[in-house]
């Protein structure tokens, strides 16, 4: 049997060899590990996958990848790739925080990045963003397109990240019409709401029945079954993470886009670069982190009026005029 | 009266749609472990089935031709499941969570190679999917109070498979109950000795139940990923045919009462969604966890309180060996 010390003091050995600072462009592999949903969710974890393709594109530097499909695996694959030399590895999602830690421990010379996580430790950079921010811009959206002055939200799992898009989202609307009603679900307690699309869509039709003419889906592949949904209904989503405006051209009102590309991709281009730092890196409204769609798909959903006062609004936030509450802060 | 009578009608609604995939797959559950075969692999035959059926109706455009993939996959499962127990005596509870097990990485992985989407298969236009029907009448009784709610907002407005759901219950409770091939079928689950002694197969009147068992599983798995959903999702049946097997047995493996089980779990899940953050007289707004563990609170209070002891078939579990 292989012994597990001796891998690690090879890696610690060959890290120690190259010389810091000039990291040869071949031996550099970075690694990124998605999050259950798949890297195809064509949101949340799928930005993440853009992100690590574009770093691919401009510099054909190969990465690691692996995708999580069940909660045990986390943690070994994070601790896999870094066995395996990866200079950087990246961990999706806030639950890779516990095995991040132990393995960004064992390896003290790597480099780790976690997004939607903070992990207090020296070679850790840990990602998070302002979503309440973004979800503030889609609230007000879809107030402003609400016909029947009544919206609704769809959770994922519940977590208190998921709170905070939420809450962001009912003071955007609240912003743009006092009187608005929003319905909130979630889809459920375990990991699993993240990929439950018939439950997402009927929680979704839930909501259309009792008078809610949008809906923001922030359940990663739950919520494909919230804008599947809307279409069949006739009414509006809001999609979340990636740019889902394209899913279902005409129904999809817009999207809460969550930069989670930039992020990898400029982890992966730093840790390149030698300009990696540690520590947490904020990104809101004013940082591009997070913002609203806006393309050839639902154009004809804003209005001229409605994209001004958006802009107006996210002006606003980035002056610090408006001030969206953090759910997550405010514990 | 009309809010509370159009919430009602509306909740109805919800539960025909979730109780829908879960009475097909139960009812196929019952036709095998009536024959004495437990059927613990109704998930992975309903994710075949959403497969199939999802990346046949990709592929081709037609929900027909995905629904009749789906059929055959599930088909498909359940005679491997019946080689290993009818032909080799295998163990039946093993080998049908080695299909599930099986089913759920392979339905992904054969997404995965076919569409390059991650496992999922890429989302359906209209055609290629069953759209929900609105019944001749609906309309014209929308001005009637009451019935005309009721009519349009319960009855008409689903999709095919729905009624198709509806309609299988009294079938096979005739099949069971009222042929040759159901009191075949019923004495083979419970005394396999005595039809053998009669002359009749025991393997072929048990190949015979899983057929019918993959079936009903097939149209059940269609209805997921073709009718209420546009495309296949890794695990989508989540859990539902571990629910469906739960009905079956609550419902004592007779097609009407699982049909109520069936309809009760997909009532408590229907209720859940629409509690969430609604105001509860006398309680106020009860947190969501409590919520969410509705149905699961019920299922145990009923199942403690008010259905008699489970009597399951005899024969169920115990492979059929022939005295030579």
């Amino acid at each position: 049997m292989r012994n597990p010390t001796t891998l690690v003091v090879a890696v610690l050995v060959a890290a120690v060899t190259v010389p810091a600072g000039h990291v040869v462009a071949q031996e550099f592999v970075p690694a990124i590990v998605f999050d259950m949903g798949g890297k195809f969710d064509k949101s949340f974890n799928e930005a993440a996958y853009a992100g690590a393709e574009r770093f691919k594109k401009e510099t054909a530097i190969a990465y690691r990848e692996f995708e999580v499909t069940n909660e045990a695996q986390r943690e070994q694959a994070l601790r896999n790739m870094a066995r395996r030399g990866s200079q950087v590895v990246v961990g999706i999602g806030f639950s890779q925080a516990s095995g991040m830690e132990r393995v960004a421990r064992e390896f003290p010379n790597l480099k780790f990045a976690i997004v939607d996580a903070v992990v207090d430790l020296p070679n850790v950079q840990s990602i998070v963003f302002k979503e309440h921010e973004g979800s503030f811009l889609v609230g007000m959206a879809a107030a402003m397109a609400s016909k029947t002055g009544k919206i609704g939200f769809v959770g994922g799992m519940d977590i208190p990240l998921i709170r905070r898009f939420a809450l962001g989202y009912e003071e955007g609307a609240k912003y743009v019409n006092a009187k608005i009603e929003i319905y909130r679900n979630m889809t459920g307690t375990t990991p699993a709401a993240w990929n439950d699309p018939t439950r997402g869509g009927e929680l979704a039709r839930s909501q259309f029945d009792r008078g809610a003419d949008v809906i923001y889906a922030a359940a990663g592949a739950t919520g494909l079954g919230v804008l599947q949904a809307a279409k069949d209904k006739g009414r509006l989503a809001i999609g979340v993470d990636s740019n889902q405006n394209h899913i279902h051209p005409g129904s999809v009102l817009t999207s809460m886009i969550k930069r989670v590309d930039l992020a990898v991709y400029e982890a992966f281009k730093a840790a390149r670069d030698g300009t990696w730092k540690a520590g947490v890196r904020s990104l809101g409204v004013a940082e591009g982190g997070v913002g609203f769609s806006l393309d050839q798909h639902n154009r004809g959903l804003i209005t001229a009026e409605m994209e001004k006062r958006l802009q107006q609004a996210r002006a606003d936030i980035v002056a610090g005029k408006i001030k969206v509450t953090d759910y997550m802060a405010g514990k | 009266m009309s809010e509370t009578a159009l919430l009602i009608a509306l909740l109805a609604a919800a539960t025909a749609r979730g109780a829908a995939p879960l009475v097909l797959a139960a009812l196929g559950g019952l036709f095998a472990e009536r024959s004495g075969i437990v059927d613990i692999g109704l998930e992975g035959k309903m994710l075949a089935a959403a497969f199939g059926a999802a990346a046949t109706a990709a592929v081709t455009g037609s929900a027909w031709a995905g629904l009749g993939a789906g059929v055959a996959a599930s088909v498909l499962v359940s005679l491997v499941h019946g080689f290993a127990c009818i032909t080799h005596n295998g163990n039946q509870v093993v080998s049908g969570m080695a299909l599930n097990i099986t089913l759920s990485g392979l339905t992904a992985a054969l997404g995965y190679a076919w569409f390059h989407e991650g496992g999922q298969t890429p989302l359906l236009g209209p055609g290629a999917r069953f759209a929900p029907i609105e019944l001749p009448g609906a309309a014209a009784l929308a001005g009637v109070p009451g019935v005309g709610t009721a009519y349009r907002e319960v009855v008409s407005g689903h999709n095919l498979l729905v009624y198709f759901a509806a309609a299988i219950v009294p079938v096979a409770a005739w099949i069971v109950y009222r042929t040759r091939f159901g009191l075949r079928l019923r004495a083979v689950g419970e005394s396999p000795d005595a039809v053998d002694t009669a002359g009749i197969s025991v393997s072929v009147t048990r190949y015979r139940a899983l057929v019918m068992s993959g079936v009903l599983c097939g149209v059940s798995g269609a209805y997921l990923s073709i009718a209420h959903h546009a495309s296949f999702i890794r695990d989508m049946s989540a859990g539902k045919g571990y629910l469906a097997l739960a009905a079956l047995i609550f419902g004592q493996w007779r097609p009407v009462p699982t049909l109520g089980a069936c309809l009760l779990f997909a009532f408590a899940d229907a209720l859940q969604a629409r509690l969430q953050g609604t105001p509860l007289p006398l309680l106020g707004v009860v947190p969501v966890q409590l919520i969410q563990a509705i149905p699961y609170i019920l299922t145990v209070c009923l199942l403690a309180g008010f259905v008699g002891r489970a009597v399951a078939p005899r024969a169920i579990g115990i492979p059929y060996l022939k005295e030579r």
